[in-house]
């Protein structure tokens, strides 16, 4: 082998000046990066700092403009995902690559060309032999849909390992895992860091960083800022490394102010299209002037809850949701049974943050103004469309969200994730609601942008706004929401008060229903 | 370790952004021109003739006589008017490839004015009840697949293709019933003595009428799909139904609206064809311009006004190619071919518009590390 200046002892990847466009979007600005053997190293920064770009062209999926790789010593090129493969570096996508009506084993084989004849026995006593090493949980012959989001996750690294990967890349693992599931993942990549293997972790949330990695390295638009040990930094000194300047991180809970009942959901009931209960004898009152957050592990009703509320389902016989705007008792509205367009018409000012930005909140072929349309294009009499206020509201956005994008007129799918949510919930909440439901509404943005939602949330709450705040990390619900209520399998198990309950009792709800309401 | 040490490839395509729109004609207007060197090259290597008289007797083809430019711009018109039927629906992503009967019912019910109302009115006053007679038989051809697709999700594609073929067979029906000469299996040219229900002159010009209806057209479809609360309803459930159903949109009503709307569309196109053209109706009175058009719609991105452009390109290279074929005694493999040429650097254009193609670097700062 060729001798490099760059074969150090402890270097598995050296990244040198490397520098990388979108058109007039400077992604990577020279980023000098190293990845170490065996080591944990979180990479962070805020949304749009170019974090995911940097990692795509160590997985093959973009080329760098310049600079230069070096794996092992070596300068190389990577032009695909193949390239990255025999280069054993292994990326864990945050939108899985999975086929879904194949098995967990045949999706592990899929792609791979090194022979006609796979005998997928072998497949499977090697799957067996990752997972019993590294200690995850795999059945092989489950077919890919009938999995949750965190099995999917674990199969993808599984692929990712039977595929001899050293070096692994995880672009936001956590952002769709609960709290025990991410504490799963943490263990197996403990053993395999363990193993030597060199583990890269892209990740907003700032305890993760502290507890799993070693080093951290970060990004702040487009540039490479600096990496330190992770002993010798904290949270504080993290964020204000990523934002350039000191930001404070606590999240205020003023009392509510005369509250009064707003929305009054009673027997709510609701069957998937297989008739398989989703939501069964839901009964809560969400109040004026505060936040009702909602817990719950992923997939037991949250989803379906909202939904219904904002008239996207068809509800069992017998539900019914009372709405009263600002708490008037005299303009009560019962939202069961109705289309969002009607809803929509009655002028019920119903502002939601859907799980699904790009699939349902937003349209990604869009601009931002035709995004800030969507909301109210059929304002007014006239036939012609108003370009004039929505283009307002979205240069209001951009401005006081720090929106990261080139321009007006670019399509919002070519956004960073987090900066497409900054855009959703903004235009939800500048529709100034009576209602305001948001579904995990700082998923995937960083931390400095999640204060500013939590900030906006508090703003509407103020104004006497019932804000629906459906969370996953139990310490923001326990810090901001005024309640939180309990899903479990679609009935709920409990509402507490959120200043005085524990985060242990709200974990017990989430899996187990108290005696007495069993 | 060293197998993976493979070259750089020689090019990298990646997308390019906000391309300035003098950049991107410029890129169009020297595709053509290299189009026309391309086949410069072919026509004299192949069929031993001076290219630059080939293309001026392509160009006399279209615009040599008075008549025949009129006749380009009666069948641009045409084109086009079709294809401003289509942006609507292809917009919502519905793939109406039923242009061609939704023009063809048109035509029947501007026949049926033409024969039936004749001696019953003046034949300006006849004028407007064909207009709307066509845009209804026009719609109806486009509200029933609209209806069955937002109502049972049936599959737009197969529908309007068949539904063409049910057009044809009723056009031929009618053709039958109006027959004339008797035995001629022909319509013939419907009142051509007194022309009832024909086009008036306009400034003198035959085909001024034509021109005027498409060209209001034009500027209605490019109003309506940009500026209007229904055609930014259109986009929407072209992009996403489930975003238009989170805000608020009837999905079903959108498609039904806007294929009620294409086919009318399509309907006046028809109008066009038998009282603004031909003055009779046969099975071929839409001639594959139903398809022909959805090509204009795509290359020019559902913009009216691009699609005045496209239309008139295709027309006068079909009119050219017509020409050099008979002047030269050229099979039609020639002058189809010119075409095809000149329509793959076209559209090839619009690849180096929307992507960046690069050239493979040398590692510049190799030596110095
Ligand atoms: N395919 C693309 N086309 C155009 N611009 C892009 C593309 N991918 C990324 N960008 C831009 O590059 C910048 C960096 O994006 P990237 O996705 O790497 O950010 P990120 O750090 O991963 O952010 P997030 O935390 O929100 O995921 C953003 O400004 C984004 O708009
Ligand atoms: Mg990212």
């Amino acid at each position: 082998m060729r001798k490099e200046p760059y074969l150090e002892q402890n270097v598995a990847i050296r990244m040198v000046d490397i520098t990388k466009r979108f058109a007039d979007v400077v992604a990577n600005n020279k980023i000098n990066l190293e990845i170490r053997f065996g080591e944990i190293l979180a990479l962070l920064g805020e949304n749009g700092s170019g974090k995911t770009t940097l990692m795509n062209m160590l997985s093959g999926i973009y080329m760098q403009d310049s600079g230069a790789i070096y794996v092992n010593g070596e300068r190389i090129t990577i032009k695909d995902p193949h390239d990255a493969y025999n280069l054993h570096i292994g990326m864990i996508h945050q939108h899985f690559k999975l086929v879904e009506v194949l098995t967990a084993a045949e999706n592990i084989i899929l792609g791979l060309n090194e022979s006609r004849l796979i005998n997928l026995k072998n497949v499977r006593e090697q799957v067996k032999k990752i997972c019993e090493r590294y200690g995850f949980v795999v059945d092989p012959d489950k077919k890919v849909y009938d999995m949750s989001v965190s099995e999917k996750q674990t199969l993808e690294i599984v692929k990712v390992l039977y595929r001899g990967a050293d070096i692994l890349i995880l672009d936001e693992p956590t952002a769709v895992l609960t709290p025990q599931e991410t504490d799963k993942l943490f263990v197996v990549m403990r053993n395999m860091k363990a193993d030597g293997k060199s583990i890269v972790i892209i990740t907003h949330k700032l305890h993760e960083v502290m507890e799993i990695s070693d080093r951290v390295a970060v990004l702040r638009k487009g540039e490479y800022i600096g990496d330190v040990p992770t002993s010798e930094t904290d949270p504080q000194k993290l964020t204000n490394m990523m934002v350039g300047r000191s930001v404070t991180l606590n999240i205020d809970r003023p009392d509510p102010i005369d509250p009064k009942e707003s929305l009054v959901v009673k027997n709510l009931g609701v069957k998937d299209i297989n008739g398989v209960s989703k939501l069964e004898n839901v009964s809560f009152t969400a109040y004026t002037g505060e936040i009702l957050g909602i817990a719950g592990i992923s997939g037991c009703g949250q989803k379906e809850l909202l939904e219904s509320i904002a008239g996207l389902h068809k509800l069992e016989p017998g539900s019914s949701i009372m709405f009263y705007p600002r708490g008037n008792k005299e303009e009560g509205e019962d939202l069961a049974g109705q289309s969002p367009i009607d809803i929509k018409h009655k002028g019920v000012h119903l502002a939601f943050v859907p799980e699904d930005r790009l699939g349902m909140g937003l349209v990604g072929n869009m601009n931002i103004p035709d995004n800030m349309m969507l909301k109210c294009y059929d304002q007014g009499k006239s036939p012609f469309t108003n370009q004039k206020k929505p283009r307002q509201q979205a240069i209001e956005i951009i401005r006081d969200l720090e929106v990261v994008t080139p321009g007006l007129r670019t399509p919002i799918r070519r956004l960073s994730g987090g900066n497409v949510q900054k855009i959703l919930v903004g235009r939800e909440i500048a529709s100034d609601p009576y209602l305001l439901m948001t579904a995990y509404a700082v998923r995937g943005l960083d931390i400095n942008t999640s204060y500013t939602i939590y900030r906006l949330l508090n703003e509407q709450k103020e104004k006497g706004t019932a804000v629906i705040y459906v969370g996953e990390d139990l310490d923001v619900l326990l810090e901001l929401c005024d309640r939180i209520l309990v899903l479990c399998s679609g009935r709920v198990s409990g509402i507490v008060d959120g200043r005085t309950a524990k985060k242990e009792e709200v974990g017990l709800l989430m899996t187990h229903f108290k005696e007495e309401t069993a | 370790m060293m197998k993976h040490k493979k070259k750089e490839p020689l090019f990298r395509i990646s997308k390019s952004g906000f391309v300035p729109l003098h950049k991107a004609w410029a890129i169009r207007i020297g595709a053509l021109l290299l189009a026309l060197v391309v086949c410069a090259f072919i026509i004299y290597s192949i069929i031993k003739l001076n290219p630059l008289k080939v293309y001026g007797t392509m160009f006399q083809g279209a615009f040599g006589t008075n008549k025949r430019m009129w006749v380009t711009i009666r069948d641009t018109m045409m084109l086009l008017c079709i294809g401003l039927g289509l942006a609507p629906a292809f917009k919502m992503r519905f793939w109406n490839i039923g242009a061609e009967g939704q023009v063809l019912v048109g035509g029947i019910a501007s026949a049926a004015c033409m024969i039936y109302l004749r001696g019953k009115m003046s034949s300006t006053a006849v004028l407007p009840i064909m207009f709307v007679c066509s845009m209804l038989a026009g719609a109806i051809w486009g509200f029933i697949p609209g209806y069955f697709k937002a109502k049972y999700g049936t599959n737009e594609t197969l529908f309007t293709l068949m539904m063409n073929y049910i057009a044809i067979q009723l056009t031929s029906y009618f053709v039958a019933l109006w027959e004339n000469p008797y035995g001629s299996n022909t319509v013939g040219v419907i009142n051509s003595r007194d022309k009832f229900g024909w086009f008036p002159p306009i400034f003198g010009q035959m085909y001024g009428l034509n021109v005027i209806i498409v060209l209001v057209l034009v500027v209605f479809i490019y109003i309506y799909l940009n500026y209007t609360k229904q055609g930014f309803e259109i986009s929407v459930v072209g992009d996403s139904e489930n975003t238009a159903k989170y805000c608020g949109i009837d999905v079903k009503r959108v498609i039904i609206r806007t294929m009620i709307i294409s086919g009318a569309i399509c309907g006046i196109a028809g109008f066009l064809a038998v009282a603004g053209a031909g003055h009779t109706i046969s099975v071929s009175t839409a001639g594959g311009r139903g398809f022909t058009t959805i090509i204009v719609a795509w290359m020019a991105k559902f913009n009216s006004f691009v699609m005045v452009l496209f239309s008139a390109l295709l027309v006068f290279l079909e009119k050219g190619a017509m020409e050099i074929a008979s002047r030269y005694q050229l099979s039609d493999y020639v002058s189809n071919m010119i075409i095809g040429i000149i329509l793959f650097f076209i559209l090839g254009s619009e690849f180096f518009i929307n992507f960046k193609v690069r050239l493979r670097q040398r590692y510049a700062k190799d030596k110095s590390q």
